[in-house]
């Protein structure tokens, strides 16, 4: 197995049957290999986001194929589309439905800022509501860009300290 | 396209109330308000123009008198020519119109949009909710005074409202709206901000 770090890699030949990493290392490494999104597909980048789950870009390749659509069982919200006012309360209300540790990518312009939708009707950027550790631009970004944010965020994972408390109540 | 030559004849013979309006494409009638539903329901059902295409309005502008028109487009499916209808509201305070839920049932979500956007109440309607912004919100988005930005109100959600602390604000238009102008060499005519002397960080000057 190739494996994106070398701090996890065992050589059974040098040390037996004993593995030694960090335990941030270690956690990080299952996090950042088998995260689940969750959709919240609210435009047209949605269908962007199907085709990065689908056979010709395959999202498996990075272990986030495992689209869930409870927020009860995700890791990463992908806001994948326009973020209007009356739906921007209910995807704060799922985003606080996930469970630590999570994360955010706003695909899109539309997520990153309101996108061409200069209007009264549309949340000037989902970062209002929520916090953002990836944007991806393009209106719709490729299947690559996405893809390419994913790698992104899972180096941004595997450089976290794992046990920190990441959040606070309110 | 099809136009039934006698169809303006005889709408006007029916209803003399009933002006023709200027119109490029289908016959159109202009209809005082208390007669509209008679109107439809004469088109429908002696005209066969079953299908109501779309309800819609014009907001002629804050200082226009009357200034509210309904608009109600008719298509006969067995006939296909359309037909178009318009109505002034009496008040431009409260501006208020007939339902024609009665005659067709699909016009039950186009006047809620029409109310969720000009604010114009249908009588008769069985359930005037707004149907795109959220049931508090506190404007109509499609009058002439209120601008394309929008004005800051709050979210639908009191808990989520409090937890956040943000509302709707007024877009940051940027120089916009941005549109192309017609007639210009391509690179001059391509959209951008027309009026560059404010952003974001910059205050538009009064």
């Amino acid at each position: 197995m190739v494996t994106a770090s070398p701090e996890v890699t065992y050589n059974s030949k040098i040390e037996g049957d004993i593995t030694v990493t960090r335990a941030d290392a270690a956690i990080n490494w299952l996090r950042t290999n088998s995260m689940w999104p969750m959709p919240m597909g609210l435009a047209c980048c949605a269908i962007e986001l199907m085709a990065t789950a689908s056979s010709r870009f395959d999202i498996a390749r990075f272990g986030a194929e495992v689209m869930r659509f409870s927020p009860r069982q995700s890791d990463c919200m992908i806001v994948a589309g326009t973020v209007t006012y009356k739906m921007a309360p209910v995807v704060r209300r799922i985003y606080d439905q996930m469970a630590a540790p999570k994360w955010v990518i706003a695909m899109g312009a539309c997520a990153s800022s309101g996108g061409m939708y200069r209007s009264y009707a549309t949340l000037q950027g989902v970062d209002r509501i929520i916090p953002v550790d990836v944007y991806v631009s393009g209106c719709p970004p490729r299947p690559e860009a996405l893809l390419d944010a994913l790698m992104k965020l899972q180096s941004k994972v595997r450089s976290e300290p794992a046990l920190k408390k990441q959040f606070t109540a309110a | 396209m099809t136009t039934d030559v006698d169809l303006p004849t005889a709408v006007s013979q029916q209803f003399p109330s009933a002006t023709p309006r200027p119109s490029l494409d289908c016959p159109a009638f202009n209809v005082p308000a208390g007669d509209v539903l008679a109107v439809l329901q004469y088109l429908r059902d002696t005209q066969a123009c079953d299908f109501l295409m779309d309800v819609t309005a014009i907001d002629w502008s804050a200082e226009a008198s009357p200034r509210f028109t309904v608009v109600w487009h008719l298509y006969s499916s067995t006939k296909h020519n359309y037909v178009r209808v318009a109505a002034a509201c009496e008040s431009n305070v409260e501006p208020a119109m007939p339902s024609a839920v009665v005659l067709w049932a699909g016009a039950d979500w186009h006047e809620r949009e029409v109310y969720d956007m000009f604010g114009i109440k249908f009588t008769g309607h069985p359930d005037l909710r707004r149907i795109l912004m959220w049931d508090a919100y506190p404007y109509f988005p499609l009058r002439k005074e209120f601008p394309l930005a929008g004005l800051p109100a709050e979210m639908s959600d009191a808990d989520i409202n409090a937890e956040i602390g943000v509302g709707v604000i007024s877009a940051p238009m940027a120089g916009g709206p941005f549109v192309a102008t017609p007639g210009e060499p391509m690179s001059d005519a391509e959209p951008r901000a027309k009026d560059e002397a404010w952003n974001e960080k910059k205050e538009k000057p009064e």
